[in-house]
Protein backbone atom coordinates (compact mmCIF):
# COMPACT_ATOMS: atom_id res chain seq x y z
CA UNK A 1 0.00 0.00 0.00
CA UNK A 2 1.39 3.43 -0.69
CA UNK A 3 1.18 5.88 2.16
CA UNK A 4 0.49 9.39 1.18
CA UNK A 5 2.66 11.66 2.78
CA UNK A 6 -0.39 14.06 3.48
CA UNK A 7 -0.43 13.49 7.45
CA UNK A 8 3.24 14.34 7.82
CA UNK A 9 2.48 17.44 5.96
CA UNK A 10 -0.52 18.35 7.92
CA UNK A 11 0.88 17.72 11.30
CA UNK A 12 3.57 19.62 10.85
CA UNK A 13 3.69 23.26 12.34
CA UNK A 14 5.24 25.01 9.69
CA UNK A 15 1.96 24.24 7.61
CA UNK A 16 0.00 24.31 10.56
CA UNK A 17 -3.53 25.84 9.43
CA UNK A 18 -3.05 25.55 5.67
CA UNK A 19 -6.74 23.93 4.11
CA UNK A 20 -6.63 20.77 3.06
CA UNK A 21 -7.19 21.27 -0.56
CA UNK A 22 -3.66 22.93 -0.26
CA UNK A 23 -2.28 19.97 1.49
CA UNK A 24 -3.18 17.67 -1.11
CA UNK A 25 -1.89 20.16 -4.11
CA UNK A 26 1.57 20.34 -1.55
CA UNK A 27 1.62 16.62 -1.01
CA UNK A 28 1.34 16.16 -4.92
CA UNK A 29 5.01 17.68 -4.95
CA UNK A 30 6.71 16.14 -1.92
CA UNK A 31 8.96 12.68 -2.06
CA UNK A 32 10.89 11.46 0.83
CA UNK A 33 14.36 11.10 0.68
CA UNK A 34 17.13 9.88 2.76
CA UNK A 35 20.69 11.18 2.96
CA UNK A 36 23.96 9.48 4.47
CA UNK A 37 25.98 11.03 6.85
CA UNK A 38 28.15 13.85 4.65
CA UNK A 39 25.70 13.85 1.57
CA UNK A 40 25.72 16.91 0.11
CA UNK A 41 22.09 18.30 -0.40
CA UNK A 42 22.77 20.87 -2.48
CA UNK A 43 25.43 23.22 -3.69
CA UNK A 44 26.26 27.37 -4.11
CA UNK A 45 24.69 28.37 -7.29
CA UNK A 46 23.11 25.34 -8.18
CA UNK A 47 19.65 25.43 -9.39
CA UNK A 48 17.41 25.95 -6.58
CA UNK A 49 14.37 23.30 -7.51
CA UNK A 50 13.43 21.71 -3.77
CA UNK A 51 13.33 23.04 -0.49
CA UNK A 52 13.07 20.25 2.50
CA UNK A 53 11.33 19.31 5.65
CA UNK A 54 13.85 18.25 8.16
CA UNK A 55 12.15 14.81 9.78
CA UNK A 56 15.14 13.42 11.52
CA UNK A 57 19.28 13.84 10.95
CA UNK A 58 20.95 17.30 11.15
CA UNK A 59 22.12 19.38 8.34
CA UNK A 60 24.68 21.73 7.56
CA UNK A 61 24.18 25.23 6.01
CA UNK A 62 27.59 26.02 4.53
CA UNK A 63 29.76 28.86 3.01
CA UNK A 64 33.01 27.72 1.35
CA UNK A 65 35.48 30.67 1.99
CA UNK A 66 38.67 30.98 0.27
CA UNK A 67 41.52 30.24 2.30
CA UNK A 68 39.34 29.23 4.97
CA UNK A 69 37.37 26.16 3.69
CA UNK A 70 34.17 25.29 4.60
CA UNK A 71 32.40 27.22 7.65
CA UNK A 72 28.82 26.11 9.34
CA UNK A 73 26.61 29.41 9.01
CA UNK A 74 23.52 27.14 10.79
CA UNK A 75 22.60 23.81 10.93
CA UNK A 76 18.39 22.35 10.32
CA UNK A 77 17.51 19.98 12.27
CA UNK A 78 14.44 17.82 13.30
CA UNK A 79 11.45 19.40 11.97
CA UNK A 80 13.08 22.35 10.58
CA UNK A 81 12.56 23.74 7.39
CA UNK A 82 15.50 23.92 5.00
CA UNK A 83 15.69 26.15 1.65
CA UNK A 84 13.46 29.22 0.38
CA UNK A 85 15.93 29.77 -2.94
CA UNK A 86 13.30 28.18 -4.41
CA UNK A 87 10.93 30.76 -4.29
CA UNK A 88 12.49 33.67 -5.71
CA UNK A 89 14.62 34.51 -9.22
CA UNK A 90 16.96 33.42 -10.21
CA UNK A 91 16.59 29.96 -8.37
CA UNK A 92 19.83 29.07 -7.14
CA UNK A 93 20.99 27.86 -4.23
CA UNK A 94 23.25 30.43 -2.09
CA UNK A 95 24.66 28.16 0.39
CA UNK A 96 25.96 24.59 0.38
CA UNK A 97 24.25 22.34 2.49
CA UNK A 98 25.53 18.99 4.13
CA UNK A 99 24.10 16.22 5.79
CA UNK A 100 26.41 16.20 9.17
CA UNK A 101 23.99 12.77 10.43
CA UNK A 102 21.94 10.57 8.36
CA UNK A 103 19.11 12.25 7.58
CA UNK A 104 15.20 12.15 6.56
CA UNK A 105 13.37 14.43 4.76
CA UNK A 106 10.42 15.46 2.71
CA UNK A 107 11.82 17.13 -0.24
CA UNK A 108 9.26 19.65 -2.14
CA UNK A 109 9.45 20.37 -5.68
CA UNK A 110 10.06 24.41 -6.17
CA UNK A 111 8.91 23.94 -9.81
CA UNK A 112 5.84 22.00 -8.96
CA UNK A 113 4.82 24.19 -5.95
CA UNK A 114 5.87 27.41 -8.13
CA UNK A 115 3.11 26.59 -10.91
CA UNK A 116 0.37 25.46 -8.31
CA UNK A 117 1.06 28.69 -6.75
CA UNK A 118 1.13 30.88 -9.81
CA UNK A 119 -2.40 28.99 -10.45
CA UNK A 120 -3.65 29.72 -7.31
CA UNK A 121 -2.50 32.97 -5.62
CA UNK A 122 -4.21 32.01 -2.56
CA UNK A 123 -2.29 28.97 -2.32
CA UNK A 124 0.81 31.34 -3.24
CA UNK A 125 -0.18 33.78 -0.27
CA UNK A 126 -0.02 30.93 2.14
CA UNK A 127 3.36 29.78 0.61
CA UNK A 128 4.59 33.04 0.85
CA UNK A 129 3.51 33.89 4.74
CA UNK A 130 5.01 30.81 6.32
CA UNK A 131 8.43 31.88 4.07
CA UNK A 132 8.32 35.29 5.35
CA UNK A 133 8.35 34.33 8.88
CA UNK A 134 11.18 31.62 8.68
CA UNK A 135 12.64 34.21 7.10
CA UNK A 136 12.35 36.90 9.59
CA UNK A 137 12.90 34.38 12.21
CA UNK A 138 16.24 33.58 10.29
CA UNK A 139 17.38 36.94 10.77
CA UNK A 140 16.81 37.71 14.21
CA UNK A 141 18.64 34.74 14.63
CA UNK A 142 21.98 35.62 12.41
CA UNK A 143 21.54 39.36 13.53
CA UNK A 144 21.87 37.94 17.19
CA UNK A 145 24.76 35.38 16.02
CA UNK A 146 26.53 38.29 14.30
CA UNK A 147 26.37 40.53 17.49
CA UNK A 148 28.91 37.80 19.02
CA UNK A 149 26.72 37.65 22.21
CA UNK A 150 28.92 35.63 24.18
CA UNK A 151 32.02 37.23 23.14
CA UNK A 152 34.46 38.63 25.82
CA UNK A 153 33.96 42.23 24.59
CA UNK A 154 30.21 41.63 24.59
CA UNK B 1 22.29 29.32 60.27
CA UNK B 2 22.33 27.14 56.87
CA UNK B 3 19.83 28.35 54.43
CA UNK B 4 17.05 26.26 53.16
CA UNK B 5 15.08 26.62 49.86
CA UNK B 6 12.25 27.86 52.03
CA UNK B 7 14.06 29.92 53.26
CA UNK B 8 14.58 33.07 51.13
CA UNK B 9 17.76 34.75 51.79
CA UNK B 10 16.41 37.30 54.66
CA UNK B 11 17.47 41.18 54.46
CA UNK B 12 20.66 41.17 56.10
CA UNK B 13 22.47 44.34 57.08
CA UNK B 14 24.69 43.95 58.88
CA UNK B 15 28.82 45.18 58.97
CA UNK B 16 30.07 41.68 59.56
CA UNK B 17 28.67 41.24 55.93
CA UNK B 18 31.16 43.15 54.71
CA UNK B 19 34.71 41.29 56.32
CA UNK B 20 35.83 38.73 54.23
CA UNK B 21 36.59 35.20 55.47
CA UNK B 22 40.35 33.82 54.20
CA UNK B 23 39.72 30.96 51.20
CA UNK B 24 42.72 28.95 49.92
CA UNK B 25 43.13 28.22 46.46
CA UNK B 26 43.22 24.68 46.25
CA UNK B 27 42.80 23.97 42.27
CA UNK B 28 42.97 26.41 39.01
CA UNK B 29 41.51 24.96 35.95
CA UNK B 30 41.58 26.77 32.41
CA UNK B 31 38.16 25.78 31.35
CA UNK B 32 38.72 27.90 27.82
CA UNK B 33 41.54 29.77 27.02
CA UNK B 34 39.87 33.20 29.26
CA UNK B 35 37.98 31.29 31.40
CA UNK B 36 38.92 29.20 34.54
CA UNK B 37 37.24 27.59 37.45
CA UNK B 38 38.56 28.33 41.58
CA UNK B 39 37.98 25.56 43.59
CA UNK B 40 38.85 26.81 47.29
CA UNK B 41 38.75 25.46 50.95
CA UNK B 42 37.99 27.66 54.07
CA UNK B 43 41.33 28.66 55.54
CA UNK B 44 39.47 28.27 59.18
CA UNK B 45 39.98 24.81 60.45
CA UNK B 46 35.79 23.44 60.69
CA UNK B 47 34.80 26.52 59.20
CA UNK B 48 30.87 25.93 57.36
CA UNK B 49 29.78 27.23 54.17
CA UNK B 50 26.36 26.84 52.01
CA UNK B 51 24.69 28.05 49.96
CA UNK B 52 21.31 27.89 47.44
CA UNK B 53 22.16 27.23 43.66
CA UNK B 54 21.93 30.50 41.97
CA UNK B 55 23.46 32.40 44.70
CA UNK B 56 27.13 34.80 44.49
CA UNK B 57 29.87 35.61 46.59
CA UNK B 58 32.07 38.84 47.01
CA UNK B 59 35.69 37.63 46.22
CA UNK B 60 38.39 40.01 47.19
CA UNK B 61 41.60 39.68 45.13
CA UNK B 62 43.82 41.62 48.37
CA UNK B 63 45.59 44.27 47.12
CA UNK B 64 43.66 44.55 43.66
CA UNK B 65 39.74 44.61 44.69
CA UNK B 66 36.09 42.67 44.83
CA UNK B 67 34.32 41.32 42.30
CA UNK B 68 30.76 39.70 42.04
CA UNK B 69 31.06 36.12 41.06
CA UNK B 70 28.45 33.40 40.69
CA UNK B 71 29.13 30.03 43.06
CA UNK B 72 29.22 27.19 39.90
CA UNK B 73 29.88 24.30 42.33
CA UNK B 74 27.83 21.42 43.80
CA UNK B 75 25.88 22.93 46.82
CA UNK B 76 26.33 19.06 48.38
CA UNK B 77 30.55 19.94 47.79
CA UNK B 78 29.90 22.53 51.00
CA UNK B 79 32.75 23.99 52.48
CA UNK B 80 34.32 23.44 48.61
CA UNK B 81 33.03 26.10 46.43
CA UNK B 82 34.19 26.79 43.18
CA UNK B 83 33.78 29.93 40.64
CA UNK B 84 34.17 29.91 37.26
CA UNK B 85 34.79 33.54 35.67
CA UNK B 86 36.50 35.05 32.45
CA UNK B 87 38.87 37.64 32.78
CA UNK B 88 37.72 40.74 31.69
CA UNK B 89 39.03 43.01 33.96
CA UNK B 90 42.03 43.99 36.93
CA UNK B 91 40.54 41.71 39.45
CA UNK B 92 39.30 38.63 37.14
CA UNK B 93 42.83 39.10 35.48
CA UNK B 94 44.57 39.37 39.17
CA UNK B 95 42.82 35.84 39.70
CA UNK B 96 43.38 34.43 36.96
CA UNK B 97 47.56 34.53 38.14
CA UNK B 98 46.38 33.13 41.53
CA UNK B 99 47.80 29.66 42.23
CA UNK B 100 46.75 27.10 44.41
CA UNK B 101 47.90 28.12 48.02
CA UNK B 102 47.24 31.69 47.41
CA UNK B 103 44.69 33.28 49.76
CA UNK B 104 41.44 34.50 48.80
CA UNK B 105 38.51 36.75 50.50
CA UNK B 106 35.34 35.82 50.79
CA UNK B 107 31.65 37.29 51.10
CA UNK B 108 28.37 35.54 50.81
CA UNK B 109 26.42 34.00 49.67
CA UNK B 110 24.57 36.76 48.23
CA UNK B 111 21.02 37.01 46.70
CA UNK B 112 17.76 35.32 45.55
CA UNK B 113 18.40 31.50 44.37
CA UNK B 114 16.80 29.38 41.39
CA UNK B 115 13.30 27.98 42.81
CA UNK B 116 14.68 24.20 42.17
CA UNK B 117 12.38 23.16 44.47
CA UNK B 118 8.98 24.76 43.33
CA UNK B 119 9.80 22.57 39.96
CA UNK B 120 9.08 19.20 42.19
CA UNK B 121 6.51 17.15 39.53
CA UNK B 122 7.11 19.37 36.81
CA UNK B 123 9.37 19.78 33.31
CA UNK B 124 12.33 21.52 34.28
CA UNK B 125 13.91 23.39 31.16
CA UNK B 126 17.48 25.13 31.30
CA UNK B 127 18.80 28.09 29.11
CA UNK B 128 22.22 29.05 29.09
CA UNK B 129 24.35 31.15 27.10
CA UNK B 130 28.03 31.45 27.10
CA UNK B 131 29.52 31.85 30.76
CA UNK B 132 25.45 31.78 32.19
CA UNK B 133 26.10 28.05 32.36
CA UNK B 134 28.09 28.65 35.68
CA UNK B 135 25.64 30.31 37.73
CA UNK B 136 23.11 27.48 36.69
CA UNK B 137 25.42 24.71 37.19
CA UNK B 138 24.45 24.52 40.76
CA UNK B 139 21.19 23.81 39.85
CA UNK B 140 22.05 21.28 37.37
CA UNK B 141 23.84 19.48 40.24
CA UNK B 142 20.67 19.63 42.12
CA UNK B 143 18.33 18.79 39.73
CA UNK B 144 20.57 15.76 38.93
CA UNK B 145 20.84 14.77 42.35
CA UNK B 146 16.67 14.89 43.20
CA UNK B 147 16.42 13.43 39.97
CA UNK B 148 13.20 11.65 40.46
CA UNK B 149 11.48 14.42 41.80
CA UNK B 150 11.29 15.83 38.33
CA UNK B 151 9.73 15.09 34.80
CA UNK B 152 11.93 15.88 31.84
CA UNK B 153 14.83 18.10 32.59
CA UNK B 154 16.42 19.78 29.55
CA UNK B 155 19.13 21.58 28.90
CA UNK B 156 19.42 24.06 25.88
CA UNK B 157 23.22 25.43 25.66
CA UNK B 158 24.23 27.96 23.21
CA UNK B 159 27.88 29.19 23.37
CA UNK B 160 30.17 30.93 21.24
CA UNK B 161 32.53 28.18 19.42
CA UNK B 162 33.17 24.33 20.11
CA UNK B 163 36.54 25.46 21.95
CA UNK B 164 34.34 27.79 24.53
CA UNK B 165 31.84 24.89 25.43
CA UNK B 166 31.90 24.90 29.40
CA UNK B 167 32.44 21.65 31.84
CA UNK B 168 32.41 19.61 28.55
CA UNK B 169 33.04 16.53 30.20
CA UNK B 170 30.19 16.84 33.10
CA UNK B 171 28.11 17.44 30.48
CA UNK B 172 29.35 14.65 28.27
CA UNK B 173 28.53 12.46 31.70
CA UNK B 174 25.16 13.75 32.08
CA UNK B 175 24.21 13.18 28.63
CA UNK B 176 25.56 9.62 29.39
CA UNK B 177 22.84 9.29 31.66
CA UNK B 178 19.71 9.46 29.22
CA UNK B 179 17.85 11.24 31.83
CA UNK B 180 18.70 14.79 30.65
CA UNK B 181 18.26 16.01 27.34
CA UNK B 182 21.33 17.99 26.42
CA UNK B 183 21.19 20.34 23.05
CA UNK B 184 24.35 22.26 23.15
CA UNK B 185 24.36 25.26 19.64
CA UNK B 186 27.30 27.38 19.06
CA UNK B 187 27.22 30.56 16.90
CA UNK B 188 30.56 29.48 14.69
CA UNK B 189 32.02 26.56 13.51
CA UNK B 190 34.11 24.91 10.98
CA UNK B 191 32.99 21.66 8.91
CA UNK B 192 34.61 19.71 11.44
CA UNK B 193 32.07 20.43 14.44
CA UNK B 194 28.80 17.83 13.80
CA UNK B 195 26.46 19.66 16.24
CA UNK B 196 24.21 22.29 15.75
CA UNK B 197 25.17 25.87 14.42
CA UNK B 198 22.99 28.82 15.46
CA UNK B 199 21.27 30.60 18.70
CA UNK B 200 20.01 29.11 21.47
CA UNK B 201 16.49 30.27 21.04
CA UNK B 202 16.01 28.74 17.77
CA UNK B 203 16.06 25.47 19.59
CA UNK B 204 13.43 26.09 22.07
CA UNK B 205 10.14 25.82 19.07
CA UNK B 206 11.14 22.52 19.07
CA UNK B 207 12.30 21.34 22.72
CA UNK B 208 10.80 18.39 24.07
CA UNK B 209 8.86 20.10 27.19
CA UNK B 210 5.21 21.29 28.21
CA UNK B 211 4.76 24.30 28.27
CA UNK B 212 1.69 24.04 30.50
CA UNK B 213 4.22 22.56 33.18
CA UNK B 214 7.38 23.58 33.04
CA UNK B 215 9.94 25.85 34.93
CA UNK B 216 12.28 27.47 33.05
CA UNK B 217 15.60 28.91 34.67
CA UNK B 218 17.23 31.05 31.87
CA UNK B 219 21.10 32.39 32.27
CA UNK B 220 23.01 34.50 29.83
CA UNK B 221 23.59 37.61 28.23
CA UNK B 222 20.71 39.85 28.60
CA UNK B 223 19.72 40.42 24.70
CA UNK B 224 20.02 36.19 24.59
CA UNK B 225 17.70 36.30 27.46
CA UNK B 226 15.00 39.00 26.50
CA UNK B 227 15.26 36.47 22.83
CA UNK B 228 14.25 33.17 25.09
CA UNK B 229 11.84 35.15 26.98
CA UNK B 230 10.16 36.00 23.67
CA UNK B 231 10.46 32.60 22.16
CA UNK B 232 9.52 30.84 25.35
CA UNK B 233 6.42 33.21 25.74
CA UNK B 234 5.60 32.21 22.16
CA UNK B 235 5.19 28.60 22.77
CA UNK B 236 3.22 29.32 25.89
CA UNK B 237 5.47 29.38 29.44
CA UNK B 238 3.72 31.68 31.54
CA UNK B 239 5.54 34.45 33.16
CA UNK B 240 5.53 33.49 36.55
CA UNK B 241 6.85 30.13 35.61
CA UNK B 242 10.33 31.83 34.17
CA UNK B 243 13.84 32.65 35.96
CA UNK B 244 15.94 34.84 35.09
CA UNK B 245 19.70 35.43 36.65
CA UNK B 246 20.67 39.14 35.96
CA UNK B 247 23.56 40.79 35.76
CA UNK B 248 24.69 44.48 37.08
CA UNK B 249 27.65 46.18 38.63
CA UNK B 250 27.18 44.84 41.90
CA UNK B 251 29.56 46.46 45.26
CA UNK B 252 28.34 45.83 48.71
CA UNK B 253 26.47 42.70 48.15
CA UNK B 254 23.50 43.61 50.60
CA UNK B 255 21.59 46.22 48.84
CA UNK B 256 23.85 48.94 50.79
CA UNK B 257 25.45 50.88 48.00
CA UNK B 258 22.56 51.25 45.04
CA UNK B 259 25.20 50.31 42.12
CA UNK B 260 23.52 47.58 41.44
CA UNK B 261 19.82 49.11 41.14
CA UNK B 262 17.52 47.62 38.53
CA UNK B 263 14.33 49.65 38.15
CA UNK B 264 12.78 49.43 41.47
CA UNK B 265 15.22 46.74 42.93
CA UNK B 266 18.70 45.86 43.76
CA UNK B 267 20.23 43.18 41.89
CA UNK B 268 22.42 42.15 44.09
CA UNK B 269 19.62 41.61 47.35
CA UNK B 270 16.56 40.88 44.89
CA UNK B 271 17.96 39.04 42.63
CA UNK B 272 20.66 37.90 40.88
CA UNK B 273 17.61 35.46 40.17
CA UNK B 274 13.73 37.23 39.66
CA UNK B 275 10.90 35.76 38.59
CA UNK B 276 10.09 37.15 35.05
CA UNK B 277 6.58 38.41 36.25
CA UNK B 278 8.65 40.70 38.28
CA UNK B 279 10.67 42.04 35.87
CA UNK B 280 9.13 41.30 32.54
CA UNK B 281 8.07 45.50 32.57
CA UNK B 282 11.39 46.88 32.39
CA UNK B 283 13.56 43.91 31.07
CA UNK B 284 15.38 45.22 27.96
CA UNK B 285 14.77 49.06 28.14
CA UNK B 286 17.24 51.28 27.43
CA UNK B 287 16.80 53.43 30.51
CA UNK B 288 17.06 50.61 33.12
Amino acid sequence: MIQTLEPIIREHPFFHGLDERYIRLIAECAKNVRFDEDAVLFRHSDPADHFYLIREGLVAVELTIPHRGHTTVLTAGNGEVLGWSWLFPPYRWHFDARALHPTRALAFDGKCLRTKCEEDHDLGYEMFRRFTQMMTTRLESTSLQLMDLYGANA
Amino acid sequence: MAPTLEHSVAERFSPELMLPDLYRIKRLKMETDDTFTLEMIPEENGATFSFLPGQFNMLYVFGVGEVPISISSDPSACPTIQHTTRVVGMVTKAMGGLKPGDLLGIRGPFGSHWPVEKAKDRDVLIVAGGIGLAPLRPALFWLMSHREEFRKIVLLYGTRSPDDILYRHELEHWRGKFDLEIQVTVDRAASTWRGNVGVVTTMIPRAPFDPSNTTVLVCGPEVMMLFTMMELRKRGVRAGHIFLSMERNMKCGIGSCGHCQFGPTFVCRNGPVFCLEQIESILGKAEI
